[in-house]
């Protein structure tokens, strides 16, 4: 069962998962494709029949432990009566020493010394002596039901989170507000109950040019009143509200402000002026007036591509006003219009984005729950036993004999050494 | 003298002790045997110093970080925990022998630091996601499980070496420790590294929530961690509820170890969000 699952586990990590058709086809074949997305292959860990084999898991794991739980907990109920010694008499370990004194000068040293590592006793009167048994940790034996009450509290928050919870993504420049995210397994858009605003946003680079860090200063309106402030960087995040907000990504983007040079045909002198759209100036030496209108992210000019320009209106006295597209890589594009005045893009400035992430996940405290409960349990299961110790002690033709023998649910050779002292104990001693 | 320098030299430390080892061994000596003892403690200490000396080095340049943060310092941390936890079970098992399949594992480790050419001894800055306290708890966890089940594959190799002809073992595998002690060492290093290994998977599972925001993502790297979890998990079983114990666990062992193995240097090959382990 395992395994099965180890093995198809292994498919996902061989084939790429999510990505484009394209990709696939490309990789794969027309029937390639076709075969692997009706086996679900592209998206596995979500395909039915994985999801399946996963229930199938932890069907298997409940059944198992509550086929076996009644006779263990029987066990650490500790119902049983009186002292069983028949089970000792045929263990390995048990060992003998033999002692002068009677049963009687015996009883409480031998008592004290069991008692010392093995907490409460019983005791009980034989014909010729006495019978004294103890345990210890009965109750770890319940540690392989915690291991496995933690994996399908895992599954449990996962299916939690799944249903009840969202992740998705949103990108925000600097200055703006959304309250919309988009979310990452639909592609729908999911409307937050509060607004993010992100008021800066700062990235910092080491020598080598990778980035050291980056910080966004987020501030988040309820009906339009901040109600909380945060910078966040990756690794720290915003929680509100049981949503979570991490910094995942940034970028840069154009901003609107830009400052275009002017040169002017006659004198050949150069001005410069920074913009906004709908802001007009005057050109100095009287050659008119230009309005920015904006930026046109995708231009074209005579049906080619020329990428990011700014479309303005140009106002020369005595004329009509014409628009006029400033290209931001072709700061020459103007001079083909052979006007009293050739306008350029000088400088653009650049605005970035922060790129967040945008999560919630009610199922998350089941599954840390489940994760502290597995690294206990697998603590109990692997290092700790439920130790018996039987001591017997019974005079026969004038010499009392003391057998000593021990049993453990595991780490059996453990507990022979642990035997193995407490004879030596009981023969140096001058009990 | 800089980390990298002591590392290289540390190498050849370990190179050194699992020849002692192997002498000691072969020609059924002691004073090479106390000699790979007491070379393996100098290769551990060296291999501590370096490190620390590294650490100290990445606060000099103003990038100061744990040295475990790319390949090249993931496998000198191996190599170290490899040899802290053989000399803790040499001492408790007072075997030396099991040093000869032990030694040369960290030596391999940090001779692949040292000597490839592919990997980069140079301290690199830490790109934004691995900022985090998580990163020490996360990679120790890992590497001291990583380790464990290191050292239960040689001990693995060692019983099926003595297992392999049930009669009279020849003069050098008389020297082994006996099968049911390999056995119950296998077993003991598989609990100890399934323990760390879930600790080091949950301590991630946490840490990816707190930088990504959800705590599994199947992300190469982890489905492998996963896969190695389900290798061991089914060795655990096997050996409680079936009571399997001996040669098929020992299999199943040397399997969960490739399966380290891939999660470790394989995963790089796929892609994937732990591209850092890379280079």
């Amino acid at each position: 069962m395992l395994l099965t699952l180890a093995g198809t586990s292994i498919v996902g990590t061989l084939i790429p998962q999510n990505q484009s058709p394209t990709d696939y086809i490309q990789a794969f074949g027309e029937f390639g494709f076709k075969l692997f997305s009706v086996l679900g292959l592209f998206d596995m860990y979500h395909a039915w029949w994985f999801l399946l084999l996963l229930l199938a898991l932890t069907v298997n794991i409940i059944v198992c432990s509550i086929d076996r739980f009644p006779a263990v907990w029987k066990i650490v109920r500790g119902s049983q009566k009186g002292i069983k010694a028949g089970r000792f008499r045929k263990l390995s370990n048990r060992q003998t020493v033999v002692h002068r004194g009677s049963p009687d000068d015996l009883q409480s040293t031998i008592e004290k010394l069991i008692a010392k590592s093995f907490g409460k006793l019983q005791v009980e009167k034989t014909d010729g002596g006495f019978l004294l048994f103890a345990e210890k940790r009965r109750w770890t034996r319940l540690g392989v039901y915690v291991v496995h009450t933690s994996i399908v509290l895992l599954l449990l928050g996962s299916i939690i989170g799944s249903i009840y919870g969202f992740e998705g993504s949103v990108n925000i420049a600097e200055g703006e507000t959304v309250d919309t995210i988009r979310l990452r397994n639909s592609n729908q858009i999911y409307k937050l109950d509060f607004s993010i605003r992100c008021d800066d946003f700062d990235v910092s680079f080491y020598e080598t040019g990778a980035p050291k860090e980056f910080r966004s200063d987020l501030t988040l309106l309820d009906n339009g009143n901040p109600v909380y402030t945060k910078s966040i960087i990756v690794n720290d995040p915003i929680r509100f509200r049981g949503i979570n907000i991490f910094q995942s990504s940034y970028g840069q983007i154009p901003s609107d402000k830009v400052t275009l040079g002017f040169t002017s045909q006659e004198t050949g002198m150069n001005y410069t002026e920074t913009m906004q759209p709908g802001l007009t100036v005057e050109i100095p030496e009287d050659l008119g007036s230009l309005t920015l209108q904006g930026l046109n992210r995708q231009a074209t000019f005579k049906g080619h591509n020329i990428g990011a320009a700014y479309v303005a209106t140009l106002k020369v006295k005595d004329s009509e006003p014409r628009e006029i597209l400033l290209p931001v890589r072709f700061p020459s594009f103007d001079r083909m219009r052979k006007g009293d005045v050739f306008i350029s893009v000088v400088g653009q400035e650049e605005k970035y984005f922060t790129g967040l992430q945008v999560t919630r996940d009610p199922g998350v405290w089941v599954v840390y729950t489940g994760f502290i409960l597995m690294l206990a349990g697998c603590f109990i299961t692997f290092f700790m036993s439920h130790q018996q110790v039987l001591v017997e002690v019974e005079t026969t033709a004038g010499e009392t004999r003391v057998r000593v023998s021990g049993t453990a649910n595991k780490n059996k050779l453990g507990m022979d050494s642990r035997v193995e002292r407490l004879a030596q104990v009981l023969a140096d001693e001058s009990l | 003298m800089n980390n990298s320098q002591i590392l290289s030299i540390v190498t050849f430390i370990y190179g050194a002790a699992a020849f002692l080892y192997l002498a000691a061994w072969a020609f059924k000596k002691d004073p090479p045997g106390k000699l790979a003892t007491a070379t393996t403690l100098l290769a551990v200490a060296g291999n501590l110093l370096g490190l620390l000396m590294r650490w100290r080095e990445s606060y000099a340049l103003g990038i100061g970080h744990a040295p475990l943060s790319n390949l090249y310092e993931s496998l000198a941390f191996f190599a170290l925990v490899i040899g802290i936890l053989y000399l803790v079970i040499e001492w408790r098992y007072k075997s030396r022998i099991i040093g000869v399949f032990c030694a040369p594992l960290a030596f391999l480790a940090i001779a692949y630091a040292s000597l490839s050419p592919n990997i980069s001894d140079r301290i690199q800055p830490l790109i934004p996601a691995l900022k985090s306290n998580w990163l020490i708890a996360h990679v120790v966890l890992c590497f001291v499980g990583y380790a464990a089940f290191a050292i239960a594959f040689g001990v693995s190799i060692m019983y099926l070496i003595r297992q392999r002809d049930n009669s009279e073992p020849g003069p050098l595998l008389a020297r082994f420790p006996i099968p049911r002690i390999l056995d119950e060492l296998n077993y003991q290093l598989i609990m100890f590294g399934f323990l760390f290994l879930s600790a080091g998977i949950i301590t991630g599972a946490v840490w990816a929530n707190s930088a990504w925001g959800r705590y599994w993502g199947w992300d190469p790297k982890e489905t492998w961690s996963l896969i190695t979890w389900f290798v061991y998990a089914t060795l655990l079983h096997a050996k409680l509820m079936r009571g399997w114990h001996g040669r098929r666990i020992a299999y199943l062992s040397i399997l969960g170890f490739f399966a380290v193995l891939f999660t470790y240097f394989g995963v790089n090959l796929l892609p994937g969000l732990h591209s850092y382990g890379a280079g």
